[in-house]
């Protein structure tokens, strides 16, 4: 399917949903809300079927956190970009480990270097740093001035 | 030929009296026992990143480092004789590194191989889970510049540390001597 | 949840393998909880490696991060500066000559030969014959050496820019390249009658690590490791990039899932390889090896996703630009790291000689996992 027809399909499931114009894939703006739900009726509605998350991504806009799933579909071949704003200071949203088992290690990546909280994530821990590392490295006001030389 | 060579630089030292029946030995005690330990150092098996590829070249046919006696690379530090860090030390393997050291038994070597594990190499700036330079967590014998040392540096590198330690001049050596 | 290494209320064993084991390709911490020799859960731990390389490039401008990727997936260098070129010129929309793009290939094609190389020795050694590690490693020199004369490197090449490549190809490079690929095909057979057809080898290798389809998509494996299921991802295939759509040569797909299937898909892919290269070797147009680009890059604002074919999977690149000379956000988007997180499935149920095997065609390379 291409972008449009995917947009048409989308409105109906989530009326709410807002679209980025000018870029290569469909960009949907979801709210981490309903997260959930948008996420099992990518996977499971016939005609979408996106069963391969290959990119799950944390950003610092500096004003808040802003969550980026990559998904794309092996039965259909069509791509798309789901994006969602988190709090700076509370950041959580649903975990997605239960419709796509890659989540779970990516999920461990954003809550170890940018601090967002996964509800229901099994066996949410630091994956990269040590335990005892305190803050969020990947996070734009991170000052470590023991490690970091700046240049 | 080259093995003829390395053999003529590095005589068995001390004076060799043929006589009937064999011969006499005259040398020193501290002479004989550097050469046999620089001609049979056992390597760890310790790579963490990029160099460690070179590493494995340099154990491979065609730049064999087992001419120079480092035939057997052990994976346990209780039986290894030198370390030889390839790759990057981040902070989270710093407190394993030290154990290894602490593990090896006397008397051992280190050859910090590579710009990552001399100073941090290309991960210098910026970057907040680096230790810039292996030597901050245990003490290094012979340093290798290069990103990654080619299978030849590496030679050089083990075959200066031979030199080094043939000569008397490695930290272990000065900490005996000085009691 | 976290297990500490010890016995457990049922009388299980925790154990740890690594960080410092000969088998464990690099620097990889797993905690093994074992009922006997069987393994009950298998648990990796991460970070020993971890350079903190997004944050760094973050100050880095976009000629300046390419080379860090190189390090990354060491075996794969030249794709993975290929994933990061191909984000800038989409960014800037430039145009490659035809003549870089067919030299992109063919480095490409031959480092992917050189990390299957590497891997059938690796791997061979961690199931415990030591001679192909020696037979691999002979071939690999052969393609250092071709290397090393054109780009100046033998491991990490920064040989592939935004715009094309950086130098023009040495004047031996076609000759040396066509005597490697007569010189390799009367070996592979050897590779054949050493390793593939021997009975030791294929009692350990068959039956053991089972990966279904439905399994491979969920976990986000790519590469040969979902191909071996019957999952067709082959970027090159499905979103053809450079000239990858003019060369003929066909997916490997195999539908057994476990190791002796992935192992399969690896050999036959060496072979696919070499064909694209002999297509190419005689066929590299003339003109300019870069196109004209500015000194210094900026991308405008907006994101930008490029995929690559590693001999790993699928590498990609998500750069986040706000129209500065250096990205805002990077993302690297590793092959290793999602193949890892099907380990545990694979593994429960065999033995630690199995563990080895499995993690031995996964082909994991740990600085890509940790970044």
């Amino acid at each position: 399917m291409n972008n449009d027809e995917l947009k048409l399909q989308l409105s109906a499931i989530l009326p709410s949903a807002v679209y980025e114009e000018g870029t290569e894939w469909l960009t949907v703006q979801a709210d981490a809300a309903g997260w959930k739900d948008f996420a099992r009726a990518l996977r499971y509605t016939p005609g979408l079927e996106f069963d391969f998350l290959f990119c799950l991504t944390c950003v610092d806009w500096k004003t808040h956190l802003g969550m980026v799933y990559h998904l794309t579909s092996t039965v259909h071949g069509h791509t798309i970009v789901v994006k969602s704003k988190l709090d700076r200071d509370q950041p959580v949203i649903e975990t997605v480990c239960d419709i796509w088992r890659t989540a779970e290690f990516h999920e461990r990546e954003a809550f170890d270097l940018f601090g967002v909280r996964f509800n229901n994530h099994p066996d949410l821990r630091r994956l990269f740093m040590t335990d005892e590392c305190p803050g969020w490295p990947l996070r734009k006001d991170y000052e470590d001035p023991v490690n970091m030389i700046k240049l | 030929m080259a093995s003829q060579q390395h053999t003529d630089q590095t005589p068995f030292p001390g004076q060799v009296h043929p006589t009937a029946g064999g011969g006499i030995v005259i040398s020193k005690l501290d002479d004989i026992i550097n050469w046999a330990r620089s001609n049979s150092l056992w390597p760890l098996v310790f790579g963490t990143s990029c160099c460690a590829i070179e590493m494995m070249s340099t154990a491979s046919a065609k730049y064999d480092w087992s001419r120079f006696g480092f035939e057997v690379a052990r994976a346990t530090p209780r039986q290894a004789d030198v370390i030889i860090i390839a790759g990057t030390i981040v902070n989270k393997m710093a407190p394993v590194l030290k154990r290894l050291y602490d593990q090896m038994a006397d008397p051992k070597y280190v050859i910090a191989m590579g710009a990552c594990a001399t100073s941090g190499g290309p991960f210098f700036y910026n970057t907040y889970s680096v230790v810039k330079g292996a030597d901050h967590v245990i003490p290094v014998d012979v340093y290798i510049a290069g990103c990654p040392p080619r299978p030849e540096a590496l030679l050089h590198a083990l075959i200066s540390l031979q030199e080094k330690i043939r000569s008397g001049a490695t930290r272990e050596q000065i900490k005996e001597e000085k009691g | 949840m976290l297990e500490e290494v010890g016995t457990t209320e049922q009388g299980e064993l925790v154990i740890n393998v690594g960080p410092q084991h000969p088998s464990t390709h690099g620097v990889l911490h797993l905690i093994i909880t074992l009922s006997g020799e069987t393994i009950r859960k298998v648990e990796p731990h991460l970070g020993y490696i971890h350079r903190s390389i997004e944050k760094m490039c973050e100050s880095l401008s976009y000629r300046q991060f390419i080379y860090v990727t190189s390090r990354m997936d060491y075996l794969s260098s030249h794709i993975n500066n290929h994933g990061c070129a191909l984000c800038v010129e989409k960014g800037l929309q430039i145009e490659v000559p035809p003549r870089a793009q067919v030299i992109r290939v063919l480095m490409n094609e031959l480092t992917r030969l050189a990390s299957h190389q590497l891997w059938w020795g690796a791997m061979a050694m961690d199931v415990g014959a030591l001679t192909p590690f020696f037979h691999a490693f002979r071939e690999r020199e052969a393609i250092n050496e071709i290397m090393e004369e054109t780009c100046g490197a033998r491991l990490t090449m920064n040989y592939i820019v935004p715009g094309g490549v950086m130098a023009e190809l040495h004047p031996n490079f076609q000759k040396k390249v066509k005597e490697f690929i007569t010189f390799f095909k009367s070996k592979i057979g050897e590779y054949d009658e050493l390793v593939t057809d021997n009975v030791i080898f294929q009692n350990r290798m068959q039956g053991v690590g089972y990966l279904s389809r439905e399994d491979a998509i969920s976990y986000g494996c790519t590469g040969p490791t979902a191909r071996a299921s019957g999952v067709s991802c082959d970027i090159r295939k499905l979103y053809p990039y450079e000239v990858y759509d003019k060369v003929q040569f066909e997916e490997v797909l195999e539908t057994g899932g476990d190791c002796y299937a992935r192992y399969l898909v690896r050999m036959r892919e060496m072979r696919q390889s070499m064909s694209i290269i002999e297509q190419l070797i005689d066929n590299i147009p003339e003109g300019d090896y870069q196109a004209k680009t500015k000194a210094v890059l900026k991308l405008p604002k907006g994101e930008f996703f490029s995929r690559v074919e590693t001999a790993r999977g699928l590498f990609g690149v998500y750069i986040i630009s706000e129209g500065g000379t250096t990205p805002y956000r990077i993302k690297f988007r590793s092959p290793g790291f999602s193949n890892l997180s099907a380990l545990d499935h694979m593994a429960r149920g065999h033995k630690i000689g199995d563990l080895v095997a499995i993690m031995g065609t996964l082909d994991l390379v740990i600085p890509d996992i940790d970044r």
